[in-house]
């Protein structure tokens, strides 16, 4: 129960830092879960920029999405509800929108002409009704591959385009003593690589299909077990240290060039740059497959308040949030591309104007499980999958079996 | 000893022909009144409301409608559940009966009076002072198999040695038991150890002299005796077996795959991240149902046959 203690700390730390700072005006508490150094780094622009407006920033941050997200509903339920607060783009917040916890930014979004600025599933994944709930802030990209450009090179072999050479190029990678992919051996990065290899190997429309209508048809299809059974023959490309281990060891793995491929969202860049390494140079991103991007990212919500204070201060911090500089200098930090996709990336690293380039076109963009899929459904899926994934010896008609008995009793 | 004192002080609270005159219990029944009233307000109201919910559609916000027993069914059809409900079985039993024999062995250990008595105290007593999250971490290093116990082997020459129970999905459950042994078996010694203490030396001086055998002296006289301080282990010990979460999360994150899931687990990722309170508890209720069915024997036992006995 360690996160209870350290969330009622941090409770207290806000209570304190309430009491001290409140006599300024236009005070605005803000939760969210950027705690990391290269997060937190990039929600500092946010602050500056709004306290450069003349406002109060309020830091709650607090570790874990989840225990955030916890947090703000058991605050919001209770009466008493920060600022503004952050969720993922998509359906975490529905509930919450259903029972009149949050107000609309409609009049600011037709204002900024967000419309027109931003790729529809992002939109879509904010608008409930026809009004915006929430303010988008950036746009991750899901299924890239973390590639260390060396070991490639001195293995004399190309990065993979289609999964079934990226099997084919993993086993000889692994009789040169090299790890083929290095993989965090916990549910959610198992499922990241599913979803990875359903939209690259599968397609755009298996994925939504599977991930968002829940199309039994779709999951007993031909197709889909052609993606599982690819996924399966992945587990022998992953060294046994993998189960248990987190997505940065992952990825250190790939920057020392032990391993040669890493499939993770667009956040790991943040690790090699850590290192000091170069998009493009050392390292190299990609999406394998067909070219489809699976784009998600993080929204600020705001919710009711009586407070007259707090509700100007909403007003000004939904424009602070999409200004075209703040959006720039919040997304390089953050590792993601800004949401708005008429900013200038041409200041961006090599990884980041491929992701704005490929978003162009929105035949690329594709909807993460977090916008199309209720968190009940994909957590469902993710039990699926890690079982699928660490028992070797399942077959790929078992897994089908167990995706349809997901779909049909998951909520 | 201590049987005689509870068991007097449960007939002397219930005896009706003992009642003590009325201003005499007054300023203790107000102070007990706070207490009682936060019992009921918030462990007894909790768990109803608990248990309310379970029957209904609520995802992320409670929800007062009524769906019967749909969240039960979808619970007992749920893998993940059911290995979560076996995994308890299996640590229970294994993590109780380790800990009680370690602890007995320690405990009998240190009464040999042996030098640096304290010094050992400290040792054994010592993991039981660590978090479950640190040693969760700890052991978690230890048994990784290209970090610790394997690497450290093989590097000192032994190359086939393999020890990768942490990241195989049958042996897993056991590395959490080894670890949860070696957190608890101290407190079980200290508890043994004072009962120990308490054994009459004329008993041990008397089976001296009819030529009992020490370990018949241990088994046969020494542990009965000691009856009261195995339940008290044994009843903390299972508390720690129900709420079984932080250990897991921190050493294996219920994995690898769902092969290390308990029920707390399940309950609190409902509850939480999956937006799924009705099914969280529902799982949450059963955990407190099966509870009830295990300690409601022994409870019938101690204090209401006993009482119609006399």
């Amino acid at each position: 129960m360690g996160s209870f203690s350290r969330l009622s700390a941090c409770t207290l730390a806000v209570t304190l830092l309430c009491g001290t700072s409140a006599f300024a005006q236009e005070k605005a508490e803000v939760m969210h879960w950027w705690t990391s150094a290269g997060e937190s780094a990039a929600v500092k622009v946010f602050a500056d920029a709004y306290t450069k407006g003349g406002g109060t920033w309020v830091d709650n941050a607090i570790a874990g999405g989840v225990n955030a997200r916890a947090a703000t509903v058991n605050r919001m339920v209770g009466g008493n509800p920060p600022t503004m607060a952050q969720f993922n783009t998509g359906k975490q917040f529905d509930e919450l929108i259903e029972n009149g916890l949050l107000i609309d930014v409609e009049a600011i979004a037709e204002a900024g002409k967000w419309r027109e600025l931003m790729p529809k599933p992002i939109i879509e994944a904010s608008v409930r009704d026809g009004k915006f709930y929430a303010v988008p802030v950036n746009i991750h990209g899901q299924n890239w591959m973390f590639y260390n450009t060396k070991v490639f090179a001195d293995a004399g072999l190309e990065p993979p385009k289609t999964f079934p050479e990226l099997i084919e190029t993993g086993e000889k990678l692994k009789a040169n003593g090299i790890i083929p992919i290095a993989l965090g051996g916990q549910p959610t990065w198992e499922r990241n690589l599913f979803s990875a290899v359903l939209v690259g190997h599968g397609g755009a429309d298996l994925f939504r299909k599977i991930f968002g209508v829940r199309d039994v048809e779709a999951a007993k299809s031909d197709k889909f077990k052609e993606v599982a059974e690819l996924y399966g023959k992945m587990r022998g490309l992953v060294d046994p240290g993998s189960p248990g281990r987190n997505w940065n060891d992952a990825a250190s793995l790939v920057i020392t060039g032990k391993a040669a491929m890493h499939f993770n969202g667009d956040w790991a860049k943040g690790e090699f740059i850590a290192a000091g390494q170069t998009a493009g140079k050392e390292y190299g991103c990609t999406i394998v497959g067909d070219g489809k991007l699976v784009i998600g990212g993080d929204v600020f919500v705001f919710p009711v308040t009586k407070d007259a204070g707090a509700q100007a201060a909403q007003q000004k911090l939904a424009a602070v949030l999409l200004d075209p500089e703040t959006q720039l200098a919040f997304n390089k930090k953050k590792g993601s591309i800004p949401v708005r996709l008429d900013v200038d990336v041409s200041s961006m690293d090599a990884c980041a104007q491929k992701s704005h380039a490929v978003l162009k076109d929105p035949a690329n963009q594709v909807e993460a499980t977090e916008i199309i899929s209720t968190p009940n459904f994909t957590g469902a899926m993710q039990d699926a999958i890690t079982q699928y994934w660490n028992t070797s010896s399942m077959s790929a008609d078992a897994f089908v079996e167990k995706v349809v008995t997901a779909m049909r009793s998951a909520s | 000893m201590a049987t005689v004192t509870v068991r007097a002080a449960a007939t002397g609270a219930a005896a009706p022909a003992a009642r003590p005159r009325i201003g005499r219990g007054l300023p203790a029944a107000l102070a007990l009144v706070p207490t009682a009233l936060i019992v009921l307000v918030v462990y007894v109201g909790c768990m109803l409301w608990t248990v309310r919910l379970s029957f209904t559609s609520s995802t992320l916000l409670p929800k007062f409608d009524f769906v019967g027993l749909a969240q039960y069914e979808r619970l007992i059809v749920n893998d993940r559940f059911v290995v979560s409900a076996q995994n308890t079985v299996i640590f229970g039993v294994l993590f109780i009966a380790g800990c009680l024999v370690l602890g007995f062995l320690l405990a009998v250990f240190i009464d040999q009076r042996v030098r640096g008595e304290g010094a050992f105290r400290t040792v054994f007593l010592f993991p039981y002072s660590m978090s479950f999250v640190v040693t969760g971490v700890a052991w978690q290093w230890f048994l990784n198999p290209g970090l610790g116990l394997e690497k450290l082997v093989r590097d000192m020459g032994f190359s086939n040695f393999t020890f990768d129970w942490l990241v195989n999905q049958e042996m897993a459950i056991y590395t959490l038991v080894i670890a949860g042994i070696w957190h608890g078996a101290g407190l079980t010694m200290a508890i043994l150890l004072a009962g120990l203490r308490g054994v009459d030396e004329d008993l041990w001086k008397a089976a001296r002299v009819d030529g009992v055998p020490p370990w018949r002296y241990y088994l046969s006289i020494v542990l009965p005796l000691l009856r009261p301080m195995v339940v008290t282990a044994t009843v903390l010990l299972a508390i720690s077996v129900v709420k079984l979460y932080d250990l897991v999360v921190a050493m294996t994150g219920g994995g690898p795959g769902i092969a290390t899931e308990v029920p707390a687990k399940f309950v609190m990722d409902h509850l939480f991240e999956r937006n799924n309170i009705a099914l969280g508890t529902a799982a949450a209720t059963l955990m407190l149902v099966t509870v009830v069915i295990i300690i409601a024997p022994w409870i019938y036992a101690r204090y209401v046959r006993s009482k119609g006995r006399r």
